[in-house]
């Protein structure tokens, strides 16, 4: 497949875009991506700028859209000063709270970029709080013992349920130490 | 400075290794992004703000070294000059953001070099790991250590749902980027790679031709990574691009066998014919040297060539690129000067390379 932006280089760079709607697909050299601001210097394959005009401009216009789009207008993170038009503009967070301030317009955008998820399914930093690691390991625990009951794997099962147990009372005893 | 010891300085001491399946796969790396829980991202924190990471990163770790990677060397990018960063940029020890972000930014690197921690890139961490070959899990558990060593002493920005907190959201969550490096020259020969890469770009991968200036996969070198960070597991992650680097791989090894069925004399002509310009050549740019080292890479291993190890090739891709060149030449090069340096700097590690057979 050769570039379609300059029809001479093989495509090497490949993905789709939405803008307005509408998602097409996009084939090009490892150049054209570059110079067209499909990708940045090093790796990010997206465009986020393209992404996010694509996304916010969609034309529908729903009342809770509506008052989206109003609140994108004057949303500012307080710890940082980014407004979520620079955040727009620049495709860039300026800090950890941002996540927090502009978080009711992420999910489309995190579903576009990381096909369809908007939840961390990863590691924990075993510092954040045990309570969190405790939870996810909690969450852990519960699919596996659905798996294990399907697999019909009983004596694993009956495993998995103490080690639930174990952690829920440990969790449990931590959100009561941190109540006191 | 004698070419010998030039070299042995100039390359990574993991890159003399062979990893697993390193016919195909020449090297697999994991990188973690990490930020500062209570600090603005590089892009817009103050200068103070970056100099107490820069600071902190220097007390704490400068001189360090956790498991096997022993003392890790705190480098400022404002110490080095133009063509020692750029040379840092060609090892893959630091990216050319970094390099460019002259004043804050700084890389600990661990003395074996397979460890490098980029400081106020794009964020506060970047912390990555190389390995030889085929080596993903490995590269990916050893990442955790590093990561889990760095967190004694650092408080992340870190969201129950979003994960590890990222200046760029696509590398929110995991913050993971997990790549390999490989040679397909058979595939691309065959042309069969066009037709794969889009379905591998269906999975969440991206597959990109790497180095040099031009476009395209100069010298059949590609990087396939993850592209999703939010919603997998680290481990689900490695293990769908280790599923594709797989079938990659199957599928360049069949490729080779045919071509070697239909056309074994075309094939090793075209070997022997690089193999004459890299070892006779008085000229050579860039973008044929990436080409001849291909096609001789795979004439060992088809068996064509005997007579030379394959780590003269990872040798050669590092030291002809410009800065490098500059760097042994101890002096700037014109783009002409380059190329009659880098044919003389290639004939004569050939020749050493003969040397040493007898
Ligand atoms: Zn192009
Ligand atoms: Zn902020």
């Amino acid at each position: 497949m050769e570039c379609q932006e300059c029809h001479q280089n093989p495509a090497t760079v490949h993905f789709a875009q939405v803008i307005n709607g509408e998602k097409s697909e996009i084939h090009v050299c490892q150049q054209c991506a570059k110079d067209k601001g499909y990708v940045s210097q090093e790796e990010d394959a997206y465009s986020l700028h393209n992404l996010l005009s694509g996304l916010f401009n969609t034309g529908s216009n729903t009342m809770q859209q509506q008052s989206l789009r109003k609140q994108e207008e004057t949303l500012q993170c307080d710890k940082c000063g980014m407004t979520y038009q620079q955040f727009a503009r620049l495709g860039k967070f300026g800090c950890a709270s941002c996540y927090h301030t502009f978080a009711d317009h992420l999910n489309p955008l995190f579903r576009k970029v990381h096909s369809g998820n908007t939840l961390h399914e990863g590691k924990v930093p075993k510092r954040a709080g045990s309570n969190i690691y405790q939870r996810k390991k909690l969450r852990d625990l519960k699919v596996k013992l659905q798996q294990a009951i399907a697999d019909e794997a009983f004596e694993d099962a009956a495993q998995i349920r103490d080690q639930i147990k174990s952690v829920e009372k440990s969790l449990h005893r931590e959100e009561e130490g941190e109540d006191s | 400075m004698s070419l010998e010891q030039f070299m042995n300085e100039a390359i990574s001491p993991w890159l003399k290794d062979d990893g697993p399946d390193s016919d195909i796969v020449m090297s697999s790396r994991v990188r973690l992004a990490r930020n500062f829980e209570d600090t603005p991202f590089p892009l817009i924190a103050e200068e103070e703000q970056m100099d107490n990471i820069l600071s902190f990163f220097k007390n704490e770790f400068n001189h360090q070294s956790y498991n096997q990677y022993k003392d890790f060397e705190f480098v400022r990018m404002a110490d080095l000059n133009s063509t020692e960063k750029q040379v840092l940029v060609e090892k893959h020890l630091i990216s050319p953001h970094l390099a460019d972000k002259s004043k804050y930014g700084a890389s600990l690197i661990s003395k074996n070099e397979q460890v490098s921690i980029m400081v106020n890139e794009e964020d506060h961490i970047r912390a990555q790991l190389y390995f030889p070959g085929f080596q993903l899990e490995k590269a990916l558990q050893e990442a955790f250590e590093l990561d889990d060593w760095l967190e004694t002493k650092i408080n992340y920005a870190f969201d129950e749902n979003r994960g590890y907190l990222t200046s760029c959201p696509t590398n929110v969550g995991t913050g993971l980027r997990a790549s390999v490096m490989m040679h397909l020259p058979a595939l691309a020969l065959t042309r069969k790679i066009n037709r794969m890469l889009p379905a591998i770009n269906q999975l969440g991968l991206v597959v990109r031709g790497i180095y040099g200036e031009g476009s395209e996969a100069i010298g059949n070198i590609f990087q396939i990574s993850n592209q999703i960070t939010l919603g997998r597991s680290e481990e689900d992650i490695i293990e769908d691009l280790k599923g594709v680097v797989e079938k990659l791989i199957e599928h360049e090894r069949h490729a080779r066998t045919i071509l070697l069925d239909q056309s074994s004399l075309e094939l090793e002509d075209r070997v022997f014919r690089s193999y004459g310009i890299l070892q006779h050549s008085r000229i050579i740019e860039s973008k044929e040297t990436a080409k001849c080292l291909s096609d001789v890479r795979l004439g060992i291993d088809l068996g064509f060539i005997n007579n030379i190890s394959k780590s003269i090739l990872n040798e050669l891709v590092v030291l002809t690129q410009p800065a490098f060149l500059q760097q042994y030449a101890k002096k700037m090069l014109t783009p002409n000067e380059r190329d009659v340096f880098r044919a003389s700097l290639i004939r004569e590690r050939f020749t050493m390379e003969q040397k040493e057979e007898y």
